[in-house]
This record gives structure tokens, sequence and C-alpha cells, in this order.
């Protein structure tokens, strides 16, 4: 035990110590704040109010228009050859030329501008004098405006999980993004720290350096102190993404001064009241849906399938490593160990659609497929039993793995030049030793 | 006194056999050859001694007694194909290797310097293995074999990778080790090392021990009743008492013949018949060289 310690120690010394390490650390995090920075940077952008003139000779949409935090509405009352040489000359954005229209079939409705308008402000302008026009319409078929407020429905759905301590507002977005994030973290992790070892098993046995440590240390020692090696090394970097992550994301957004709700982009409502009540809404709304979710189950969940699928791969991808010479060779073997890991993310989306169906239930309790189809479920709410069964299945799932790595690994580390494929990998599972 | 024997050791992988029924005895502080041809199961041997495989059959003794895990931590195993990690740095490395063999931290710092200083290296301690030459790894490799001072030392071809010069500096290790104590396994196909360092020999060939006993005996025993002559002349055997092995002219006029006894005469009949029929310059038995019995033991191997 004393050696495997030491492996233990020289995997993750050596590892952390890379530039590759240091870079990566720093680069996520960067990466993973930007993702959240970049839109509100770009929103708190967009504050600069464009000014827009409008010359309405029909008269239809006096004062219509809503000033919002992107636009602002001038009124002019020239002749439209002056108003358009004065837009040019002037700092606003364009001038919107409504002339005299029947509003059956309104024609000749012309934003003139300096450069080319951006599509938002043009699709804005429409659908405000789209409103405007219909409400008249509407009138004009002598509908009052009390029919026409009593004609408008507001439907939304709320969503109650019932559990046993009672029942919780819930909403499926929240849950599918939480259950998105475990689920795809879970499969990166695996892969690329998957490859890791089976890139550093290779070099221990191309390097021949495998035949000076086996003479004081176990075959299997040696496998899983790199397993383990590894893996703190990628707990490490997650840690480390987590809280660089954290702390550059608050720092930016302090900086912008943001609150939360003008991070999220809501459709530009014709009443700005409206807008700021519906954002309110939201916000509530998130906050009282990620109350439902059990985040201690989830967390405890996360951490157990995580580490299982990493202990259950990583032994294969080490297995892998032992029998071949050279990263090429790998190639034929690591598709197979690949595969139930893209098949469980492809799958993701048949789960999401019935998170408690048959499918969903019995790829949560194959151990290759569980730890990603069950963090993709747990969001939403699973049976504490059937997290049992499925986390038991996992352990046990990865005894039968390493068994068969080791048996694999003790061999193939010392066997050079053979070309191997599954038959002979067989015959060295059952090979005494 | 034995260090180590192995009693009737088979090994077969499949269909092929690896090892079939191996006795040998190691004796303490001495150096043991373990010789044979590439593929002949010396490397298997070795892995069963340092316990990475285990026998079929058989038992390996260490020290008076069944060996056990602890055992391998007295061994200090140099295999033929080695490596180091290439982004470690020296220092780092032998003291991972030391810690290895259950040596504490400060024990292996010691040790280290020791050796470093003894091969005139202490500044490489810091450089990465990468930015060794190969003769400089092997030197680390065989720092690293003896760091923990084992009592049975095993060298597979250690002398691979090395100019003349540190050549000589491992075997004058080598041999102050064996005299403060240790043993060695030492596994080659130089002969003229073996000739030079062994005072035991197996030969294995084809899973089997074909020559097994001290080189003294094993080159007494392989004397062939020939002997070297010079002379100028024409040696005519006329009763075809002598058969003549090898025939070569050295210098103009000069002959050198390698010369059989094929029955109970004496050398010093040979040289008076020689005597009476040429002029002889030179006169000395052809004692085998362990080149020679390696080669003349392997082939009787193959065409049996």
């Amino acid at each position: 035990m004393h050696n495997i310690f030491l492996i233990i120690q020289r995997e993750y010394i050596t590892r952390v110590r890379k530039k590759s390490f240091l870079i990566m650390s720093i680069v996520g995090p960067l990466l993973i704040a930007s993702l959240w920075v970049v839109p509100i940077w770009l929103s708190t952008r967009e504050t600069d109010q464009k000014t827009i003139e409008i010359l309405d000779d029909s008269g239809f949409f006096k004062d219509e228009f809503i000033e919002t935090s992107s636009l602002k509405f001038e009124y002019i009352q020239t002749d439209l050859v002056e108003a358009k040489t004065e837009v040019l000359s002037s700092e606003n954005y364009g001038l919107l030329y409504i002339p005299r229209i029947n509003l059956d079939e309104p024609e000749g409705i012309t934003f003139f501008s300096g450069k080319n308008p951006s599509i938002e402000v043009i699709q804005d302008l429409e659908w405000a004098m789209k409103s405007v026009v219909e409400d008249i319409k509407l009138e004009r078929s002598s509908i009052d405006q009390a029919t026409l407020d009593s004609l408008k429905a507001d439907i939304d759905i709320d969503m109650i999980n019932m559990t046993e301590s009672g029942e919780k507002a819930g909403s499926a977005g929240v849950a599918t993004i939480i259950g998105y994030i475990s689920a795809l973290m879970i499969y990166f992790f695996i892969f690329v720290y998957g490859i890791q070892i089976l890139r550093g098993v290779i070099e221990e046995k191309s390097s021949r350096i495998v035949e000076v440590i086996v003479s004081s240390v176990k075959p299997f020692h040696l496998m899983m102190g790199k397993i383990l090696g590894v893996g703190a090394v990628g707990l490490t970097q997650y840690i480390i993404w987590l809280v660089l992550s954290i702390m550059i994301t608050t720092g930016i957004s302090s900086y912008f001064n943001i609150d939360r709700k003008d991070s999220l982009p809501v459709q530009t409502e014709q009443s700005g009241v409206i807008e700021e009540e519906q954002e309110n809404e939201f916000v509530a709304e998130m906050f009282n849906s990620l109350e439902s979710i059990d985040f201690s189950l989830l967390a405890f969940a996360f951490l157990l399938y995580f580490i299982g699928a990493y202990l259950l791969y990583g032994s294969l991808f080490a297995a892998i490593g032992s029998a071949v010479d050279n990263d090429a060779d790998a190639q034929q073997f690591q598709l197979p160990v690949t595969i139930p890991l893209i098949f469980s993310l492809i799958v993701l989306t048949a789960i999401l659609r019935e998170p408690d169906g048959n499918l969903a239930f019995w790829l949560s309790m194959i151990p290759l497929f569980s730890p990603v189809i069950m963090m993709m479920r747990i969001p939403f709410g699973v049976p504490y039993w059937e997290i049992g069964l499925s986390l038991t299945l996992l352990i046990a799932g990865f005894v039968f793995t390493t068994w068969i790595a080791s048996r694999i690994y003790r061999i193939g580390i010392l066997m050079h030049g053979s070309k191997v494929n599954y038959r002979i990998l067989g015959k060295w599972l059952f090979m005494k030793n | 006194m034995n260090i180590l024997y192995t009693k009737n050791i088979s090994k077969s992988y499949g269909d092929f056999w690896a090892l079939k029924d191996i006795n040998i005895e190691v004796p303490k502080q001495s150096i043991f050859g373990l010789l044979g041809p590439n593929g002949a199961g010396k490397t298997t041997l070795i892995r069963i001694i340092t316990q990475i495989i285990f026998a079929d059959t058989g038992k390996v003794h260490f020290d008076g007694r069944e060996i056990n895990e602890e055992d391998v931590r007295k061994m200090g195993y140099l295999p033929e194909e080695r490596g180091l990690y290439k982004k470690m740095k020296v220092g780092e490395h032998l003291i991972y290797l030391a810690r290895l063999k259950g040596l504490s931290r400060n024990d292996a710092l010691t040790k280290i310097k020791y050796w470093l200083n003894k091969f005139q290296i202490t500044d490489w301690t810091d450089k990465k293995i990468e930015d060794l030459s190969k003769g400089m790894q092997q030197k680390i490799q065989f720092i690293a074999t003896i760091i923990h001072d084992p009592s049975l030392i095993i060298l597979d071809e250690p002398f691979s990778g090395f100019d003349p010069i540190n050549v000589n500096i491992i075997k004058d290790e080598i041999l102050k080790l064996k005299n403060k104590g240790a043993t060695i396994i030492f596994s080659t196909h130089r002969m003229e090392s073996v000739e030079e360092l062994c005072d035991h020999i197996a030969l294995i060939n084809k899973s089997n021990v074909i020559l097994y006993g001290s080189k003294q005996d094993i080159k007494q025993n392989h004397r062939s009743n020939t002997y070297t002559v010079d002379y100028i002349g024409e040696f005519r055997n006329t009763n075809g008492q002598f058969q003549i092995t090898d025939q070569s002219e050295t210098e103009e006029g000069y002959i050198r013949s390698n010369i059989r006894i094929t029955n109970d005469q004496s050398p010093n009949e040979l040289l008076s018949i020689l005597i009476d029929e040429v002029e002889v310059h030179a006169f000395q038995e052809k004692i085998p060289t362990m080149n020679d019995i390696f080669i003349s033991k392997v082939n009787e191997g193959t065409n049996a």
C-alpha cells in the first residue's frame, strides 16, 4: 500500500507541474466566464440608444412608438426631402417615413438611414406598427378596448412537483439545464482523463520504465496508482475551474455592475412595464424551481457517479494502454470503450422526453451508461431505491472492469511487439501469472 | 552457501514451454552468469526470481527459505529493456525509485548523494532525463538498481549503451559490490565479460539448462586436447593419429595449425613428432573460450 501512494504522488505531481495543466487551469475558467460575461457585456453595450426620426404623414402613429432601452423616437414635421438630408448630417440612426396609407393595404413605408439598418431595429419597428394598425382595425370593426383587453389570453402552466416533503414549484427547463451540465461534465471528465491514463500507460510501456517499476511494485498497484493519480489531477483541475470561474464571473459582473435580471434577454415588448414584470416573474420562477431540485442529493449523486464512472472507464483505458505499443494501435480498442459513452450522450434527448420511462430506467441500471443517464434524470426526481440500485450495480461494474483490466494489464505491460487482437486479450484474461 | 536456488522450475505459455525443470544454485557472494541465446528463457527465469511472474511448478528459495514478497526488496533488478520517465529530473527520479524499494526519503537522499558523487555526476541532479545521453541514462539506471544495497543484484546486459571507459567503471563497481558481500546474477551475450567476471555459469537453451557449473570446471571439461602450433615446413601426420582441425598461413611460409590429439598420447609425444618434421616456432594448448563453449553447446542443441 505504501507503494501505491508513492505512485499516486508521482502521477499527481508530474502532471500538475506540467505547463499544459497550468494553461488549462487558466484558460478553462476564462472560457467558462466568457460564456457568462460576453452576453452580459454585449447587452450592456446595447444601452446606447439609437434615435429614430419619424415623419408620420398618416397621423395614425402619433405617440404610438414607445421608447425602449435601445430605441428612442423623435417626431418631426418637415418635408421628406429636407428630413432626409437632415438625418444624414445628424447623429440620428435613421428616418422612418410613413406616407398617407390605406390601412388595409399599407404601402410606401420607408426607412432611410446612412448605413444598412440592423434587422432587429426594422423588426421592432414593423412589430410596433403592426400592432397599432391591428388595434385600429379592430376598433373599426367596433370592438372596443375593453373587449380587446378581455380577449387577450395569458396562459402560464405552473409546474408543481409533488414530493414527500410537500409540493414544490418545478421547472422542466432548469432541470434540463442542470441535468445536461452534470451529464456532460461526467462525459468530458471520463474522456479527457481516460485518454490521459491510456497515454500514460503506453508511455510507461514503450519507454520500458515499466520493466524497472514492476520489480518493486505489483502491476495492479501500478495501474491503480496511475488511475487514482490521474483522477486526483482531474478533480483538482475541476476545483480550480470552479473556484476561478466563480471568482472571475463575480468579479467581472460586479465591475460591470450588472444585476441578475439584465443578463436574461427578454423579448422586447411594447410596454416596458410588462417587460419588467415578466422579467421579475421569470427570475422568481427560476429561483422557485431551483428550490425544487434536491441539491444535496444531486451533489452527492454527482460525486459518486463521477468517481464510479471514472474508475469503471479508467481501468478499461489502462487495460487498452497496456495491450498496445503505441497510440495508433490503441484506436481499434478505444472505440468499443467510447461507444457506450457516446451512446449515452446521444440518448439523452430520448431520456429527456421521458425521464421516468423504461429506457431511462434500464439504461440507468447498466453501469456503462448509468452515470451519464442518471445525472440527466436526477434533477427531475428519481426514487432513492433506483439510485441505490444503480450505484450498487455501478460499484459491481467497476470492480468487474478493474478485475478484467488488471488481468490484461499484468500481461500486457510486459509484452512487446506482438500484434494484439481480442482473442489474445481473452487469452490473457485467463492466463496464470 | 547459496543465496538462491530454484527447484524444478517450469513455466509454459499455452503450448509453448518457456522453462522446463530449471535447477540452479547461486552461491553467495559470487557472480553468476546466466547465459543463453535470445529467446532461451533467461528473462522468464529472471522474472520468476524477481516475483514479477510465477512458475507453474517448482520453487524458488532465497536465503535458505522459500521466497516471499518481502525478499524482492532485497533484490536489485536491472532489466535488459529499461527506461526512465523522460520528463522527470535525475534527482527526483532516483528518489522515486529508491522509495519504491522501501527507502525513506532521507536515506534515499543520502544514498543518491553518495552514488552521484562516486560517479562524479552530482551536477546532473536537476537535469531532466530526456536531456541525458543513452549512456548517461544507463548510469542512472545502474544507480537505481543498487541504491537500496540489495543482497542479490540481477543485471541483464548491464553494459549495453556504455563506452569502453564506462564499461570498466561499471565492471569495477560490480566487483566492489561483490567484495562487499552482494551476489550478482549477470546475464549477457558478451562472452569476454563473462570470462572476466563470472564465477559460475548456467547456459540456458530452448527452455533447458544445458550447461551449468563453475567457470573453471566448465572450461576444464571443455578442453579438447587441442594444441595450436606455429611452424615452418609441412606436417604430414603420416599415421593419421592426430586431427588437424584448422590450418592457415599466418605469414609467408609460417603455418598455424590446430592439432588435436585423438588417442591417449601426451602433448610431448605430439611435440617430438612435430620436431622431426617441421621447424616449431610456438606450441600452446588451445583452451576453449567461453565464446567457443557457448557456440558449440548451443549448436549441439540445434543439431540434435
